[in-house]
Parts: C-alpha cells; structure tokens; sequence
C-alpha cells in the first residue's frame, strides 16, 4: 500500500491552549512542526468557563507571557472585561483575571498560527505513535524507546523528532447529561478514539478523569434586575509585559450574580439517583475545586445557598455562561434547577450542562521536562497530565514546546524550579506527587509565594526567555533596564535620610505618623503603613520620575523587605538539596538502607535531583540522608575510576 | 515555608551506662562560639576561645544567669581533625543523665540545634573523614537510628501531648484554610468582616500559651516517657503487684511516679543501678467473659507488644494451664526474664517443667528463669543483676535516642512559637492577611514533626473538604 510519508521536525497532537503552545514555540525556535486537530475550528477553544486568569492563575499567564509565550497577548487582544483580584491583600496574591470572547480568542490565536513561519495546521486524528527501540542510548538516557513519528487515521505518516502529546479531554472522551451518554469531546466534537490504545501498547499508564461545564443560556431569557451586576476595573491592568496599557483601555461588558435557593437544592436532591456520579455510572474521579452544584448541595447540606455567576460568552453572541452551576443532571432537571434561581425563572437553556471523562495519564510518568521517562522524545502538557485549566495547559504546552525543541538542537532542557515560577511549582507538583482529581494551580501551593508575584515575573523569566530564544535580545535588555531602575531607586532611599526639620515633623503628623527622633531613611519611612512611595513624594526633593512598574517593583521590595528576605534564605536553603542532582543510571537496590518503600517509589518515579526525592510521599528525611551518603560515595568512586 | 536549619549541631554522644558519666557533642561551624557562650574555666573566665585543638579543659558549664550547673572537663577539636571534620567540642560531665540533658537544652538555647539521628556519623562521611568502604555501615547506622528514634518517639510521646500537638494543628490548619480560601476565592469567602484579625489574634495567643506550656513541660522532661519499656505479666495472683512494689521499695531513687491512665495498666519509672526502667504492671491474664476483664487483658496484649524487656511472673505453687500458653503466645518473640515466684511455697513447677514447656514455643527468647520470693525477697539481687547484666551486653535496645528526641521536641515547639510570635507582629503591623497564614503554615510544619506528621496535601484537603470552593 502506498503511504502518504511527510518528514517534519516536531508533531504536536492537539491544538487547544497546551497545543498552541507548544506549537508556536517549536516553530519560533525555528522547527518544522505540524499541529494537528481533530477539528481546525475549534483551535484554542475555551468549552468551559469564559476567562483567562484568576487567583494564581493569572500568575501563570504572567510568567507564559514572560518566557515568549502566546497566552497573554491573546487575552489582551480578545478580552471583554478585566479584573485585579484581592487587590486589598499582598501584592503575592493579586491575580488578574479577565472574561474573554471565546470566539474572537480562538480565532485570534488561529491567526496567529496560521501566520507562524514553520508551523503547519492539519485536521486530523493522529491514531498511532511511532517508534524504535533505542539500541545505540545516548549516555544517561534511560528511555528504551524513542518516538521516530506519528501516523493518522487516514493513513498518513508524518516522521519526526520529537512528539508532544496535548489531547485535552479528547481521549475516549464520554459526555455524560443524565441517563444520555454520547461518545463525543467537548462541545460535541468528535472524540480521539484510536490513539489511547498504541499509547497503552507503549507501556504508558491511562486513566480516567472527570470534569464538567454548567448550560448555557440565552441571554434574551434572563432578567437581570433580578441580579448583582459585577463591573471590570476602571483601570485595566494587561496580562502581557508587551502590551501597551493604553490599548486595553476599552469598554467592558459586564457580568451578573445571582444564587441557588432551598427550591434548587429541593429540586437536585430529589433527582440525585439520576446523577451519573451518584448512580456509579461515572468512573472518572472529579476535580473537588469545581464541584458540580450537585456536589455542592450534597457535601455542604448547611449551606441555603451557592453563588451564581452569569457571564457573557462572547461580544456576538447572546450565549451566557452560568457559572458555579455545573452539573450532570438530565436536561429536564436541569432546565427545573435552573428555572429556580432569581433572574433565571424563565431562561431557556441553549448547551446543556455536561460531565465529561476522557483519558489521561498520572504525570509521574515524566521528567520535569515533560518528557516521557521511557519514550524519548515524547513530550506532553495540559490536561493529558491530569491538570486542569486553560492556563496550566498553556504553561504546559510552553515547556513541553521549548524542551522538544531543546532536545532536537541538542541543548539543555528548560526547567523551572519551584522557587523561580508557578510554573515550576505546578509541573514539580504533577511529576512528582500523587493526584486524585485535576491538578489546579493555587497560590498556596507555592512556598515561596512572596517572591513569585505576577507583578515580577518579567524579572524572573525573561532572561530564560531570552536564553532559551523565544524573547527577543531587545526585550530582555529593556526587562534589564527595568532591573536596574529599580535597584538605584531603592539604594537611593536607603540611603536619602530624613531629618528632624520641622515642615518634615509636620508633613507626618499630617498623615498621622509619629514625629522623628533622628534621622531615619526614606526607605524606612516607607515601611510604615500609613507612608507610602507616593505620598512620600512630598518630602523627597531628589526624585525623578520614574516608569509606574519601576515604583511598584521598589514599593514592594522596601514595604515588605523583612519576608522577602526571609523567603530568599529559605530558597538558598531549598536550592542546595534541587543542585543535588541524582545519576539517571542510579541502581537503588544498591542502596540497601533505604526503606522499602522509599526504595520501590524511588525506583518508580526515578526523580532527577535529591530535592525532587525528598518531596515523594514516602520517602523519609532519613532516606534523604541515606541517599546523600550514597551518591558521595558514589561521586567518590567515579571520581577515583577517573583518575585510574 | 520551613524555617531555616541551624547547621552546627549537638546530642549526648555516649550511651546511657551506670558510670554516670556522659558527653555531650557539639560539632559546626560555631561549635566553638556555642560552647563558648555557656563555659567558664576553672577561674570563672570565658577562655574557650583561645585553647588550641585538640586540648582539654577543666572548668564549668553556667546557665544564661551565670549560675553553676556542672563540673565538667571541656575538649576542643578543631576542623578539620575531628570526628565529623568540623569543629567540634566534646563537653564531659558527670552529673548522670539528668544533668546531661539539661547541659544539651542549654546548648541548644545557645545555637546549636539537636541532631538528626545518626547526623555525626553522616556528616563524617559526606565530609570525608570516613573511608569509602565504610559507606554501607554509614548507611546502616543512619537508617538504624532514624527506625529507632521514630519507633521510640511515637511510642514514648505521651498520650496527652500528641493530643494537644493535634488539637493545635487542627486549629491552625483550619485558620489557615479560612484564609487560603478566601484568597483563593475572593468573591466567595470574605476576609473583610469586621474583627477577623483581632479574633485571629486571639486565637494565636491561645494556641501559643498552649504551645508555651508543652515547652515548659520538655523543660522538666515531661514530655516523653523515659526509661526501657518493661511490662510485668502473668496470670491473677502471680505475685506480679508484689515485684512491682518489691522493686519500687527496693530502690529510693524513684523518678517519677506516673499513675497508670488506664485503670488496669499501673506504671512506675524505677532506677535500677543508673538505668532507668519503665514498668508497666498489667492485669492478670486469663480467659474471661468479663467484659472490663477481657479489655485489661487486650491492653497488657497491647503492652507487651510494644514491650523492650518483658518479665514473666510464674506462681510456682500452680501448675500450668491454658493462661500460661495464652502468656508464652504473647511473650514468644519478646527479650524475657521468667521470675518462678513463690519459691518460699511448695513448688509444683520445677525450672526443668518450665524449660521444656517452653521449649515447645518456636523463637522463645528468654534469657533466664530466675527462682524468686517477693514476699520474703528471697531471689531479687540476683533478679536485678541480670536486668544490668541483659542491659549492658545490649540484648535490651535501649534507646538514648529519647533525650535528644526530648531535645528536637523542644526545638520544634519553640520554631513553632516563633513562627506565631511572627504572625502576631504581622496581624499588629496591619500586613494583608497572605502573610499570616506563611508563618502559620511553618508553626503546622513544625509541630508535625512531632508527631511524625509531613504537611502533605493537608492545606488543599482542609480547604476543600471544609469550603465549597469554586465556580
């Protein structure tokens, strides 16, 4: 039989928000790659909530953004409304978040990869996944295959590199509405049946997740007087360090509130037999962040009420997403539950409420590059992974992109460790820890929270950026300016003392602070809460004007130096044991010491330094010793094999 | 979100033995200014800084008031010809266990923290002092040690301690969930109430006093249970009360004297020859349908599981029946001293009866059957001759891992007061509520290691389990 047979460089299967990503940094990097779907339609859909960011989310596009990515220009082309969250609270935890046009996102990106030099779109289902086994190993490669290409449903063969596996919720994906089950991907799009099977035959262990999205409603059905209008920010603030401020300045839409009664709870509880979940048909585990409402009302019966967030889907549609009332009740139960809620009474539904359970595999299965332990060259990211989100996709589908890409040129792969992004922390979490449900990023899940702002992420990453290729040299020159503004400006006002003067004395008492003894800095001035950078401004004769995320950087820096400091030693402390790199050949049945079970997780999950080993449940503080030991010895040995 | 590890380290170096004497090792970087800040010389002088290595010194060991806790002789040893290749100082002191305890707690309230379990010898290796061959016994010791010093301080961790620790943890796990939540879900949970702060405040303080009262019972020792874990049993009657009492009587040097928390199980610490032993007293093993009966004889099941050294009170004037098989099941992989008591009666039990019943009973380790009369005392001497003998030829595991565990207790107690006292500056300087919850975070790391309890997954399962999050 004749084949269609295509050379490329880097496959990439799948075109959602991981896809996309990892795509266009193959491409950027200057790799043939095809991104393949199973609908060229639905590139970069978002079949669930209509927002970019969020609480730690909003972090993760921040730092996207940072390293090269596409995510944040995107959402600051397409979004409708725009908000700063917790803005009251530490600067660590203000998150942007924004609801986006879903079609104009999707299309936006569209055109952003149709445009990309090297990048190659193609519809179809990739079914199967080639490889050799790898005779001739590069030195401390421990994969036993490597991936030589891909092949469709159609019967073509594309020979590549590397692989990047972003499949979504498409694998064998089942949508569930009540007793009516359809074998069919989100929003009705067709599943990915065939290539589940050949990644079993690889040796890669599937499983199954579960999660799920509220109806939609037509936007002419609902009576808003009836609910809390939700308004953007005045000033909008953009996701992308690129984006020029004044141009997301625009009229927003806005969204609306409302809540759940005892008549909704009524109506789910009476119905709950015909819930899949709870009649056993769902076998998928379900994220417990995004409960359905029937989850809600079941696992907080005290509760007389759930919030209820209606929010546009799009500038062009009347389609409005209701938020906080996922479900997979039958349609009937549905269109009942919903008719309860204040402003709902006569809504008619347009999507129904669905659950959805597709394959995915437990990420232990990687290496921090998110590459396959086993099968070298192929990559994955998104919700494959068992994460959950557009964003961590995207964060994914990032690194996954530049590390195929890394691999072909023959360098060393980009990884982020815990301490340098949420990034780091989301895909350490995945690779390393046990997860029952889709892994969602939160903010205290990252330890070093203070230090990881989504205020500094160009200060953190865009030196990587720049390094890995995907930023450009200009950028990251500006981002070094920036850096540099900010340290004189703090060694200024450590420096700038303040006298006892009078009209000194009598500019703090006006902002009710207490007089000066002696002289005290500007920078500890500053340290009081009723001062601030600005307001001091009266008082510092010397300042220049300087750009408004250069005051920010040098606000923080000084007003909370102590914990900054603080979480800076302990990630000095936490670096020493992540530097501790372990040999990817290790044998630990060698290391007769360690406790068995430490020893089998050991050998399960091979983590690449001591760091990672110390955070697989089961191992031991005492284990960690035991390794330490062996490793100098082992360092010991190779070091006097050398010098025979 | 754990606080920093002080890197010069301290522990009672020496086994627990009958000489009284022990040392106290302290080896780092500020070894020497450690040992330094709590060391006067035979003159009352702060001289420490200027002795050469490996030199030895006689002089005192004072408390932060300056008064005079022990005589001692003081060797420095400086990097890297020491045992560990750092500086290190050996205090040798002679006060007994008692004393050494309290010298290690002031060593650490000076700036050296308790060692990990086998840390010496790790660190010895890691900086080359020990040869490379020896790296598998390295390996051995460190897990050997860690198995030990986990066994003993769950098993040795009071009752009542290990509840507060939990009480507390749960408290601040909960707190700190409220907040994350909020954070998480801005438009859900609200911080904004009026007199979160001043009500968390409160909460703080009150779970710091908790936290200041278990420091001050691991000041007296109080919290772990000290001694070689020795259970008494027998069938009713056997005469086991009265070797209690018998021993209690016999020694005056009686530490303390812990009324039994269940009312069947009776505990004393004794001292016998500078050990000390903790014995348990259980009730009478027989088969009952006694209900309060039935439980008392799980319980002493229970306690000889967990047993170090079991003593086996034989009535010698009753001959054998299922009790005593039901007793030889429980007892068969246990450190045993058989006591043939009533031996001022007509025995019906010869020593010979007994060694061939229990020669029916596979892996039966007992180390000796000994002819006893509690009532005229008749057999103790030698009773308590065997018990030092067993000890020192090591067949008892004792564990001198409990002091220093007292010690990291502490240590852990006191990280944690500090992360709270940090939180309760923080709430008074008016910062957002994010930054409280870092510190509470290190306070739950803290006390879990206590308990032996990693962090884990505890903060999103609390916050999951207990608010309905999400859209």
């Amino acid at each position: 039989m004749l084949q269609n047979k295509i050379q490329t460089d880097v496959c990439v299967v799948g075109a959602g928000h991981a896809g996309c990503e990892a795509a266009l940094a193959c491409a950027r990097l200057g790799l043939d790659t095809v991104i393949f779907t199973v609908s060229v339609d639905s590139i970069a859909l978002m079949p669930c909530n209509p927002n970019v960011g969020g609480t730690s989310k909003g972090h993760l596009v921040r730092e996207i953004d940072a390293l090269g990515g596409e995510m944040g220009k995107n959402i600051d082309k397409t979004f409708i409304q725009s908000k700063m969250l917790n803005k009251s609270k530490g600067p660590a935890v203000h998150s942007l978040r924004a609801q986006a046009d879903k079609a104009e996102y999707s299309r936006q990106m569209r055109k952003v990869l149709e445009n990309q030099e090297h990048l190659t779109i193609r519809q179809a289902e990739v079914c199967e996944l080639l490889t050799e086994s790898c005779e001739n190993k590069p030195e401390n490669c421990t994969a036993t295959k490597r991936i030589v290409g891909v092949k469709t449903y159609t019967g073509a063969v594309y020979e590549c590199k590397a692989v990047i596996l972003c499949t979504g919720t498409y694998l064998k994906a089942r949508c569930l509405c009540g007793e009516a089950i359809t074998y069919t991907g989100p929003n009705g799009l067709q599943a990915a049946n065939h290539l589940s099977d050949s990644l079993r035959s690889l040796g890669i262990e599937l499983r199954r997740f579960k999660t799920g999205t509220p109806a939609r409603m037509d936007g002419r059905t609902i009576d808003y007087s009836r609910m809390e209008e939700q308004f953007g920010d005045e000033r909008v603030v953009p996701f992308s360090f690129s984006t020029d401020p004044e141009d997301v300045q625009i009229d927003q839409v806005s969204c609306w509130l409302t809540y759940t009664n005892e008549k909704t709870h009524e109506i789910i509880r009476a119905n709950l037999d015909r819930s899949p979940i709870y009649a056993g048909i769902i076998e998928g585990t379900g994220p417990r962040y995004c409960p359905s409402i029937e989850d809600k009302v079941v696992k907080f019966a005290d509760k007389d009420r759930h919030q209820v967030f209606i929010e546009p889907e799009g500038l062009h549609t009347n389609e409005m997403y209701v938020g906080g009332m996922s479900s997979s009740l039958p349609e009937d139960v549905q269109i009942a539950m919903y008719r309860t809620v204040p402003g709902l009474e006569n809504c008619r539904i347009v999507r129904n409420a669905y659950a959805i359970e597709y394959d995915c595999i437990d990420a232990r299965q990687l290496y921090p590059s998110l590459e396959f332990k086993d099968i070298a060259g192929l990559f994955s990211g998104g919700q494959f992974n068992g994460s959950s989100g557009y964003e961590e996709a995207a964060a994914q589908g990032l690194i996954a992109g530049i590390n195929a890409a890394m691999m072909i040129l023959g360098r060393e792969p980009v990884i982020l460790d815990r301490s340098q992004a949420y990034i780091g922390v989301l895909i350490d979490d995945l690779v390393t820890k046990k997860s029952l449900e889709p892994y969602r990023m939160m903010t205290s899940r990252a330890e070093y929270r203070l230090l990881l702002r989504q205020d500094n992420a160009d200060l953190r990453l865009r030196e990587i950026g720049c390094r890995t290729g995907l930023v450009s040299r200009e950028v990251y020159e500006a981002t070094l300016h920036k850096k540099e503004l900010i340290e004189d400006e703090i060694t200024r006002l450590k420096h700038t003392i303040v006298g006892a003067a009078r009209e000194n004395q009598d500019f703090l008492i006006s902002h009710g602070s207490a007089e000066l003894k002696t002289g005290m800095s500007l920078a500890d001035l500053m340290c009081r809460p009723e001062l601030s950078y600005e307001i001091l401004s009266e008082i510092d004769r010397d300042r220049k004007p300087l750009p408004a995320d250069v005051i920010e950087q040098v606000e923080i820096e000084i007003k909370y130096e102590g914990y900054l400091v603080r979480q800076q030693r302990q990630v000095e402390q936490f670096k020493k044991m992540e530097r501790k790199r372990i040999p990817p050949d290790i044998d630990y049945n060698d290391v007769a010491s360690l406790r068995l079970e430490a020893r089998q997780k050991l050998i399960a999950y091979r983590p690449v330094s001591v760091g990672q080993a110390s955070r697989i449940s089961g191992v031991s503080p005492a284990d960690i010793s035991v390794l330490l030991v062996y490793l100098e010895k082992y360092g010991r040995q190779e070091s006097n094999g050398s010098k025979e | 979100m754990y606080a920093e590890k002080r890197e010069t380290i301290a522990a009672i170096a020496t086994a627990v033995s009958d000489s009284g004497i022990g040392i106290v090792r302290i080896s780092g970087d500020e070894a020497i200014p450690v040992a330094d800040r709590i060391y006067r010389n035979a003159r009352g002088e702060k001289a420490l800084k200027q002795y050469d290595s490996h030199t030895i010194h006689y002089g005192f060991i004072v408390e932060e008031d300056g008064s005079v806790i022990d005589e001692v002789m003081l060797s420095v040893m400086k990097a890297p010809k020491s045992y560990t290749a750092e500086d290190t100082v050996e205090i040798n002191c002679h006060g007994g266990i008692l004393m050494m305890r309290k010298i290690l707690d002031l060593v650490i309230r000076s700036g050296a923290r308790a060692a990990e379990p086998g840390e010496f010898t790790k660190r010895a290796f890691l900086n080359g002092r020990i040869d490379l061959s020896e790296a598998e016994a390295v390996m051995d010791i460190i897990h050997a040690k860690n198995e030990f010093a986990l066994k003993s301080s769950v098993r040795q961790l009071k009752g009542s301690v290990s509840d507060t620790v939990k009480e507390i943890r749960a408290d601040l796990i909960h707190e700190i969930a409220f907040i994350e939540a909020a954070l998480d879900d801005p438009e859900h949970f609200d911080l904004e109430s009026e007199g979160y702060d001043e009500m968390l405040l409160r909460k703080i303080e009150k779970i710091d006093r908790q936290i200041q009262r278990l420091i001050h019972s691991a000041d007296d020792g109080r919290i772990l249970t000290e001694g070689i874990n020795t259970v008494i049993v027998g069938k009713p009657n056997a005469g086991k009360s009265s070797l209690l009492n018998v021993l209690v009587g016999e020694e005056r040097a009686i530490v303390t004297d812990v009324a039994g928390t269940t009312r069947d199980i009776l505990e004393e610490t004794v001292n016998i020859g500078g050990i000390l032993f903790r014995i348990l007293d259980t009730a009478g093993i027989r088969s009952t349908k006694d209900v309060v009966e039935k439980i008392g004889v799980e319980r002493a099941a229970k306690a000889v599981s967990e047993a170090d050294l079991v003593l086996y009170v034989i009535d010698s004037s009753v001959p054998f029946d299922e009790n005593d098989k039901k007793i030889l099941e429980m007892i068969k992989e246990k450190n045993t001293i058989v006591l043939l008591n009533k031996s001022d009666l007509s025995a019906v039990v010869s020593q010979d009866m007994i060694r061939s019943f229990l020669s029916g009973i596979k892996d039966l380790n007992v180390n000796t059957i000994i002819k006893t009369s509690t009532k005229d005392k008749m057999g103790i001497d030698l009773f308590l001759d065997t018990v030092r003998e067993i000890f020192f030829r090591g067949d008892i595991a004792y564990n001198d891992e409990v002091y220093i565990t007292n010690a990291r207790h502490k240590e852990a107690l006191q990280e944690a007061h500090e992360s709270l006292m940090q939180v309760r500056q923080s709430i008074e300087n008016r910062m957002p509520e994010d930054f409280y919850t870092i510190d509470m975070m290190s306070a739950y790391a803290s006390l879990g290691r206590i308990i032996g309890e990693e962090v884990g997954e505890d903060l999103v399962n609390e916050i999951f389990g207990k608010f309905c999050m999400g859209k």
